[in-house]
């Protein structure tokens, strides 16, 4: 899982490059002044981090109720924070009239969250997937070290999202 | 060199089940070493799609205004066939043999994840099938095809919508993607098998240089594969989406997709050579009767190269303009990797020193890679100077040094590892006169080609012109150029007819025909499903020496 995640870093990497390097570069259209940083949804994100670690200690301790309050706790934090991107694209869409193809900015702006949203999803499914297990009750402690896996890519997703919102929301404005 | 067991060993074809059965174990199969075998003949058979379209190149450059081809059908070409041989031919063909040799090296039954590696392969594969797929599919039933005709690296703005219309260029984006997401796979396999999967004793000090080298290099896919992932999938948006990444009318820009291009692009140069160095790392030794000089400088010259070869890309692009502090750095990053490269040339030149040399085929291309990867370094050199690439980029001079890199370095370290492990893989000896006529062919048409493609590129000969006009002085060594094609496909032949030859009818090799110290040859040839009955227990970096020379082992030495 550290190489996956080493690779996908690197894919990360090149995204943002392009972010910063096309920043400020657009000739017409919408500017990242137009955005506003999500606070709340990425506090979500962020804290699931924090109830997904409870949940694999718990099932290192062998308490399966409660890796599965923690597990859930993280599938919904995590599918709050897909609902703000999905909110908040939106907004843009409709309101500021900002697609992918309006100029480079929307480009940049919308492969790069866009890439961070598709891997929050491929994580929502992995959790979903051993949440139905633990549903039916096959989930105990000796799995506790392949959970712990599926652990560490949504540790990832959130790292990576704080790289990108300090790029997209702070840097980038 | 006699072998060390007289025993014979069943032949590996008793059975007798139907086809089907057999062909349907060989799809499903996730055994590291049928694996590893799958890669190596998919491999083999690119590199004769490949070396068709080359072929077919040099007889339409073979003299000045040739119509063999249309200018639109030269463009195709010479875009399969970089893009085949890179992408289908070199990577599968180490990845084959890694996964092939990395278990048996280091004493382990299997890659730390089978059926990721059998999902890895399948993606290589279909990759390189959806790539040729364009030849015949979409537009092709129509005309001369919709073969990629963009070049293997796929320059923006060639790639725009505009000026490659229709899908010819998605294929092409498609299947390296694809097949970028196996590399990745596989890489992510080799490593975790290296980290987690070594016998009792195999510290990583006593590892094969094979699996130092399998490690580094699948690091170096990890780094690279990504960026290169990431631009395809630019390149996608762009195209389907109306992104404007590369789009320089709406503020894009053509040079980034170069950078992130050769971002991968040199990387991907060691992934390819550095296996090739580990193949000769483990023949040199056996057919010099001596173990490697300077282990522990091999694998720092290993992971040296490694780390610098990620901070030479954009000497690909000198000729681009870029700004004169960036021509500098990558100039003398570029020239500092040739300081390890040197010394891992200097350390086999001393293994072979005062060994007792014994020439079979496998030492012979061994020796070919060495002289003909020092003239490929050398031009290497010359080409890292930012100022002669400016009169040098873009020419035959360029195509001449990259296809002696891959050719005579890379090629001729494969065919050595073919002969040397063809009796392990097979149970069944090679010839070894064919294989020396392959040799002596393969020698004499690389270097009619490639020796003599130096001179046209010195006298402004561009790369993918489809023709040109007599009188420029380019027209005879072109034809000695395309003269060598012949005798190389002539070498190709004979090592194929020796490969089949010898799998049906070759003599029974045994457990260990060289007299070899590495884990793979104190197993079965071919070695069963499971590797070795009892994992194998090591004490020092050759423990094979040590079960031979209980007298004087290896260990107390290290």
């Amino acid at each position: 899982m550290f190489c996956l995640i080493g690779a996908e870093s690197a894919i990360f990497v090149i995204f943002v490059v392009a972010y910063l390097f096309y920043v400020g570069k657009s000739p017409s259209g919408p500017t990242p002044a137009i955005l506003h940083a999500p606070i709340f949804f990425s506090i979500c994100l962020l804290s699931s981090s924090w109830t997904i670690h409870r949940a694999v200690l718990a099932l290192k301790r062998g308490e399966v109720g409660s890796f599965a309050g923690f597990w859930l706790a993280t599938l919904v934090l995590g599918a709050l924070f897909l609902a703000g991107t999905g909110l908040e694209w939106r907004h843009l869409i409709v309101d500021e009239g900002l697609t992918i193809r309006t100029n480079l900015f929307g480009t940049t702006y919308y492969s790069l969250v866009g890439l961070h949203a598709f891997h929050v999803t491929a994580g929502l499914l992995a959790l979903a997937t051993v949440s139905l297990f633990a549903f039916f009750g096959h989930v105990k402690k000796e799995h506790a070290a392949s959970v712990d896996v599926v652990s560490l890519y949504w540790h990832f997703v959130d790292v990576v999202w704080v790289a990108v919102f300090l790029v997209v929301y702070v840097v980038g404005r | 060199m006699s072998t060390t067991d007289t025993l014979s060993w069943p032949s590996p074809r008793v059975t007798s089940r139907p086809l089907l059965d057999r062909l349907h174990e060989w799809v499903t199969t996730v055994d590291h070493k049928r694996i590893g075998s799958l890669y190596i003949v998919y491999a083999l058979i690119f590199l004769g799609v490949g070396g068709v379209e080359a072929s077919l190149m040099r007889i339409q450059l073979s003299r000045p205004l040739n119509d063999f081809v249309s200018p639109q059908t030269f463009n195709r070409l010479f875009t399969m066939h970089g893009t085949t041989m890179i992408f289908f031919v070199a990577m599968p063909i180490m990845f084959g043999f890694t996964n092939y040799l990395v278990p048996l090296m280091i004493g382990a039954r299997d890659m730390a994840f089978p059926r990721l590696n059998a999902f890895s392969f399948w993606l290589t594969a279909c990759g390189g099938l959806l790539l040729h797929y364009s030849l015949v599919g979409g537009y092709g039933l129509y005309g001369a095809g919709t073969a990629p005709d963009v070049g293997w690296w796929a320059y923006a703005p060639l790639t725009a919508k505009t000026f490659s219309p229709g899908h010819s260029t998605d294929y092409w984006t498609l299947s390296v993607l694809v097949s970028g997401f196996g590399s990745i796979g596989t890489a992510v396999n080799l490593i975790a098998t290296i980290i987690s999967l070594r016998c009792p004793g195999m510290t990583l000090a006593k590892m094969p240089l094979l699996a130092w080298l399998g490690l580094t290099m699948a690091s170096l896919v990890i780094l690279a594969i990504g960026p290169l992932t990431a631009a395809q999938i630019m390149l996608l948006v762009d195209r389907y989406l109306g992104g404007h990444f590369f789009d320089t009318q709406a503020g894009g820009s053509a040079v980034i997709w170069m950078h992130f291009f050769w971002v991968f692009g040199h990387p991907e140069v060691y992934v390819l050579v550095l296996p090739a160095y580990a193949f000769i790392s483990e023949i040199v030794p056996v057919f010099s009767r001596k173990a490697i000089f300077g282990y522990p400088v091999m694998v720092a010259a290993t992971l040296a190269i490694g780390f610098i070869s990620c901070s030479v890309w954009a000497h690909h692009m000198f000729s681009v303009g870029m700004s004169a502090g960036s021509n500098v750095f990558f100039t003398i990053t570029t020239m500092a990797i040739a300081v390890p490269t040197g010394i891992k040339i200097f350390n086999w030149l001393a293994t072979i020193w005062g060994g007792k040399i014994y020439f079979k085929a496998p030492m012979l291309f061994a020796i070919g890679f060495l002289f003909q990867f020092l003239i490929a370094g050398l031009t290497g050199v010359m080409l890292a100077s930012a100022a002669l690439t400016w009169q040098l980029a873009g020419s035959y001079f360029v195509v001449a040094h990259f296809h002696y890199v891959i050719v005579g370095g890379i090629l001729f370290a494969v065919f050595a590892a073919f002969y040397y492990w063809f009796p392990k893989a097979t149970g069944r000896m090679y010839s070894e006169t064919l294989a020396k006529w392959h040799f002596w062919l393969f020698v004499v048409g690389f270097h009619l080609t490639f020796d003599f493609m130096h001179v046209p590129g010195l006298l402004g000969m561009p790369r993918r012109i489809y023709t040109y006009e007599p009188g420029r002085g380019w027209a005879v060594w072109n034809v000695i150029v395309s003269i060598g094609a012949l005798f190389q496909a002539a070498a190709i032949l004979v090592f194929v007819v020796n490969l089949v030859r010898s799998y049906l009818r070759g003599r029974s090799a045994g457990s260990d025909p060289w007299d070899a110290w590495t884990l793979e040859w104190s197993t079965t040839s071919p070695p069963p499903e499971y590797n070795f009955a009892s994992i194998p227990l090591v004490k020092s970096r050759r423990p094979l020496w040590d079960l031979k020379h209980p007298e004087d082992p290896d260990w107390k030495y290290e």
